[in-house]
């Protein structure tokens, strides 16, 4: 799932500064998983926005959408938004972008920071497995992701900074190919790794846009009706 | 001749190679780069060009071998991929081959939070193994990593670093394989303290049949201090200093210290020469350049050939 992490409070009010009706919008999918822009975020921060000396005199409300990365679920808001000067939304980046098109006359601003793909290690705790490469090694990696976890990115690793089983940026943070070294080993699969991985194919380097095939037949079918 | 470079013939005529290293000054203190590889002049074969060090800004490297060039000391042109793409480190091969820099390393790089950008867009496009593989087509098939042809390969003698010390041990042997698979001529070894593990990984090499394929330079940095030799121990990542080092430097006390790590580094490099599988010392005396025509001497690395 997306991972983000609330921004800062005066950050979230310089936005919002002279604005006198604003909603918060939060969104009922990942970011209600990772705490930081579900229902209970945005009532939140509406309450913390509403007692704030800073942004006393402007009026604070909140609504949660199912998701805010999908237009079906944006249209719920089509009346309600015209009523506001200003949307504050707490969505990962796609869904601010989403929102922000589809009421295109109504300022949108962010109130989270995007942070990554990741995993629900414990309520709260959460950390990044993947980074959208588009070229997905995890079968020869022991399904460990190398660009993500390896804070060098490489492909044919670990490198001599590797400390011990630590990663050399942080005695915390795990050497990835060592941990794919260790599971390898442990599967008796290391040949895989004994071949050198060429560069890799960059594919997220330019917006990208998926089309399933799913997509194709659907399109195709309706315009032959 | 892959590049005719100086430590390309010092090794295939069978000498022992021995090089040094020069880091760029921080700021454009030509003078000061001259004073350093003034000293090194006449008493190695070539001398190691960093590439922003430990990830902090310096002058750039392919400058700084082109400056060393010019002094009449053969650069070893450091190329990282922490700073450059592809585009960019093919660009700066042909220019470098261009101005004559005949020997290149290929190495990841230090990440840069250690240095004084620490906020910075790490670049990793490819890796160190992409790199050498890299440059090697570039040089022997005339193609850019796209496949595309070149006017005029570059001519380079290539590199690469290895760290026999890092865990996992029992890989480190397969990854230098690689390595020499993606198309090392050379090898330069992280700074050795622990002599038996350097052994061990000389002869598993020598078994594996990799010091037939590359020449193998076995890193050496003489230590100064007590203090650096902690430091060396506790916060170099993937560095292994014995106690018995430590012990060693501290008995001999504070007015000996430096003296007693010559000593020891003279006995390193001693052991090295009669080691079979072992081509020559790469010898990283950091910010004691004017000690190595001392260390050469006394280490019996001098004269050095002519070829």
């Amino acid at each position: 799932m997306i991972i983000a992490e609330r921004k800062p409070i005066p950050e979230i009010q310089s936005f919002v500064a002279g604005y006198h009706k604003v909603l918060v919008v939060g969104c009922g999918t990942c970011v209600a998983v990772c705490l930081a822009g579900g229902s209970k975020e945005a009532e939140i921060l509406t309450n913390e926005l509403t007692l704030s000396p800073k942004t006393a005199g402007a009026r604070f409300e909140s609504r949660t959408l199912e998701r805010q990365c999908d237009m079906e679920f944006l249209s719920e808001l089509d009346e309600q938004a015209a009523e506001y000067d200003a949307l504050l939304s707490m969505a990962c980046g796609a869904g601010v972008q989403l929102l922000a098109e589809r009421f295109s006359r109504i300022p949108v601003f962010p109130a989270v920071n995007t942070s990554c793909i990741g995993v629900n290690r414990s309520v709260g705790w959460y950390e990044e497995n993947c980074r959208a490469c588009g070229t997905c090694v995890l079968a020869l990696t022991a399904g460990i992701c190398p660009v993500t976890r390896c804070a060098k990115g490489l492909f044919n690793g670990p490198c001599g900074g590797t400390n011990i089983t630590s990663c050399e940026i942080h005695p915390d943070q795990p050497c990835a190919w060592h941990m794919i070294y260790e599971r390898l080993a442990a599967q008796d699969r290391l040949q895989q790794i004994m071949e050198i991985s060429p560069a890799n194919d960059w594919r997220n380097q330019q917006p990208r846009t998926i089309v399933q095939p799913g997509y194709e037949e659907r399109t195709s079918a309706l315009k032959e009706q | 001749m892959k590049s005719g470079s100086k430590l390309e013939r010092i090794l295939q005529a069978g000498h022992f190679a021995f090089t040094g290293e020069v880091g760029p000054p921080r700021g454009c203190n030509v003078q000061a780069l001259k004073e350093k590889i003034s000293h090194l002049k006449g008493h190695v074969d070539a001398a190691n060009v960093t590439d922003n060090q430990t990830a902090v800004v310096r002058l750039s490297s392919w400058a700084a071998s082109l400056i060393c060039l010019q002094e009449g000391v053969e650069p070893n042109f450091q190329m990282v991929c922490r700073d450059r793409n592809r585009l960019a480190m093919q660009a700066d091969i042909l220019g470098a081959s261009a101005h004559g820099i005949r020997n290149m390393l290929c190495l990841s790089g230090d990440h840069q939070v250690f240095g004084d950008h620490p906020q910075a867009k790490g670049v990793f496009d490819i890796d160190s193994i992409q790199l050498l593989a890299m440059v090697k087509g570039m040089r022997d098939d005339s193609a850019f990593q796209s496949g595309g042809g070149i006017d005029e390969a570059p001519k380079m003698f290539i590199g690469a670093a290895a760290n026999p010390f890092a865990e996992p041990f029992e890989w480190r042997i397969h990854r230098l394989a690689k390595k020499i698979s993606a198309g090392a001529d050379f090898i330069q070894t992280q700074c050795v303290y622990n002599m038996d593990k350097a052994r061990e990984w000389v002869k598993q090499a020598n078994d594996l049949g990799l010091t037939e394929k590359a020449s193998l330079l076995m890193g050496i940095t003489p230590m100064k201090s007590v203090g650096m030799a902690r430091y060396m121990q506790s916060k170099v990542p993937g560095m292994e200093v014995p106690e018995a080092i430590i012990r060693r430097l501290r008995e001999a006390g504070k007015q000996n210290v430096a003296e007693e790590g010559i000593k020891i580094a003279c006995e390193q490099i001693q052991e090295f020469k009669e080691m079979p599988g072992v081509a020559g010392i790469h010898l990283m005396a950091i910010e004691w350049e004017h000690r190595v025509p001392e260390i050469a001497e006394r280490a019996g690395m001098l004269p050095r050939p002519e070829v």
